[in-house]
């Protein structure tokens, strides 16, 4: 039976909605909080015009996309043109809810969650999948090669990263033995942070979400220098504002799921305050894709496959296999700890201690400039 | 591309992160010039108060642009209005043609033409932007366009910019100096 109490209807609905409108004004200050920091990590200020340190741009930012002209291309088919970004936009609103926030009945004695699914995990990922539907149909539907080149890219990128995701996952959920997001978090409070049994399936996994929510490294949807725009090149007005939330929401939810999984949810060893380390933990991996955003490059299309079915996908299932067989002997979990560990020191040790560049220096002797 | 290398980009950009940012609110804060900034003619004067020029219009003959008019008139001996024999009657500088080379600063005799550092001279009329010697007199605060202002709204004018010391060719021009000491 399931252990956690269930929650009245209507109290359903209203969570729901809370979830969807604050996710919507999280995006709306997503845009400029991202854009602020980025203008910081470039010794910039950033938009600091509109209201009081700009907190007012989201809003001018909500109408210029709204008021502006809003096209439909001649060829594009126009029902599924209409229809992509509505189910973009509603399939990243979805799964936000499975994730628990708080203990049982700490919202105003209701639950802090909007769904509680025992197959909690696999319906995020039902969920976010389809979210490649929005994409693709949305370059389907332009009838723009420039879009359904864009589309065919992001849905090849996404469903290899998909695989990496889901086999890093494999690994916690074998320990915990259950898909229910709260028992996950439950789990954890009891045994210590997943992070320590499966620092591998964490690292993969936090990758993998940056390429499924299309940020920096793998940000190939956004490679207007290649693609003009994507997917999304033939959008405009609020059909493109719709892409953009779609793409801030899977950020968000990528931030909240990483800390669920694999650093204790809402728990914390000392000073427990259900709502608060939630939103501190989802605030650290925001900040951590966006300082990766200012960083670091965008890899190549070839690159990024070679990397999610060359590496990503064979070390989370070498991950899987060692944690499989641990519970299938059922020997103590403590090796998974110290096998985590020892993948921690490696880490460690090609950042601290690995080369510097691989790239040859170059030839002497050879004129300045004009080099490949 | 080594684990090595990302992270220690990482470390760059955090770095700059907690770093001032080189930008300016430029309408809001001023603009930090160097001293040598090329920016709007400034005719200076003597500590006797005696004008520099002396109307040679060597500075019209340097121009480049041609942006120099120069009249000058015998000064009357009772009362002369520069230190030499003749001073300008009328001392034009058309700030469109203008390309702030400096070279009428290299050219003059007496050092009287220095350029200085009023920049935000944008305007409305063609006319507006011939500066006259009562423009450019070093005791003029502010571009006409600023003046007007100053005048219209009654507060004094707000220069967009601050320098580290004013140089020295720039005899008893004041502007607004922050930070370092010649």
């Amino acid at each position: 039976m399931n252990p956690y109490p269930l929650d009245p209807y209507w109290m359903v609905a209203l969570k729901a909605l809370l979830v969807v409108v604050g996710l919507l004004t999280a995006f709306a200050f997503m845009t400029l909080i991202e854009r602020r920091l980025l203008a910081r990590f470039q010794i910039r200020l950033g938009p600091n015009r509109v209201g009081p340190f700009g907190l007012l741009q989201p809003v001018a930012d909500a109408i210029k996309s709204i008021f502006k002209e809003d096209l439909v291309v001649e060829r594009a088919d126009k029902v599924l043109f209409v229809l992509a970004p509505l189910i973009g936009v509603v399939f990243a609103l979805l799964a936000f809810g499975a994730i628990p926030f708080g203990p049982p009945g700490s919202f105003f004695g209701y639950q802090p969650w909007v769904l509680n699914l025992d197959l909690g995990l696999l319906y995020l990922f039902a969920v976010s999948e389809m979210a490649i539907y929005g994409i693709f149909l949305a370059g389907w539907a332009s009838g723009s090669k420039y879009s359904l080149l864009g589309s065919l890219r992001s849905s090849a990128s996404l469903i290899s990263y998909e695989l990496g995701l889901g086999m890093a996952l494999l690994s916690p959920v074998l320990l915990v033995g259950s898909l229910n997001l709260n028992d996950i978090v439950n789990w954890q409070k009891e045994h210590g942070w997943l992070i320590l049994y499966a620092f591998p399936a964490f690292l993969l996994y936090a990758i993998a979400a940056l390429a499924e929510a299309a940020r920096t490294p793998f940000d190939l949807p956004e490679a207007e220098q290649e693609l003009v725009g994507g997917y999304h090149t033939e959008y405009s007005s609020i059909k493109w504002a719709l892409f953009q939330m779609t793409e801030y929401i899977h950020f968000i939810t990528a931030s909240a799921l990483i800390p669920t999984l694999f650093l204790g949810g809402w728990t914390m060893p000392i000073l427990e305050v259900p709502y608060l380390w939630m939103f501190l933990k989802i605030a650290f991996f925001l900040f951590l894709f966006i300082w990766i955003r200012a960083t670091w490059f965008r890899l190549r299309y070839d690159q990024l496959l070679r990397f999610g079915w060359g590496f990503l996908f064979p070390v989370a299932l070498v991950w899987f296999l060692v944690t499989a067989l641990v519970v299938a002997l059922d020997l103590p979990r403590s090796y998974l700890l110290y096998l985590s560990l020892i993948a921690f020191l490696v880490l460690l040790g090609a950042v601290m201690y690995g080369p510097k560049s691989t790239r040859k220096p170059a030839p002497k002797g050879l004129s300045k400039g004009g080099g490949a | 591309m080594t684990l090595k290398a990302l992270a220690q980009s990482l470390g760059i950009t955090l770095k700059y992160l907690f770093s001032k940012p080189v930008t300016v609110p430029y309408p809001d804060a001023p603009v930090a010039l160097k001293p040598r900034f090329h920016g709007r003619h400034v005719l200076t004067r003597h500590p006797n108060g005696l004008e520099k020029c002396i109307g040679c219009s060597l500075c019209a003959a340097a121009c480049p642009a041609y942006a120099i008019y120069v009249e000058p008139a015998e000064n009357d001996p009772e009362n002369p209005v520069s230190a030499g024999e003749r001073y300008a009657k009328v001392y034009e500088i058309n700030m469109l043609r203008c390309i702030f080379c400096g070279l009428c600063e290299e050219a003059c005799p007496t050092g009287a033409i220095v350029l200085g550092y009023d920049f935000e001279m944008a305007d409305y009329e063609y006319s507006d932007l011939i500066y006259g010697k009562e423009d450019m007199l070093v005791d003029v605060v502010g571009t006409k366009p600023q003046r007007r202002e100053a005048k219209m709204t009654g507060k004094p004018v707000k220069p967009g910019y601050v320098v580290p010391y004013v140089r020295p060719e720039l005899e008893g021009f004041k502007a607004p100096t922050k930070g370092g000491e010649k």
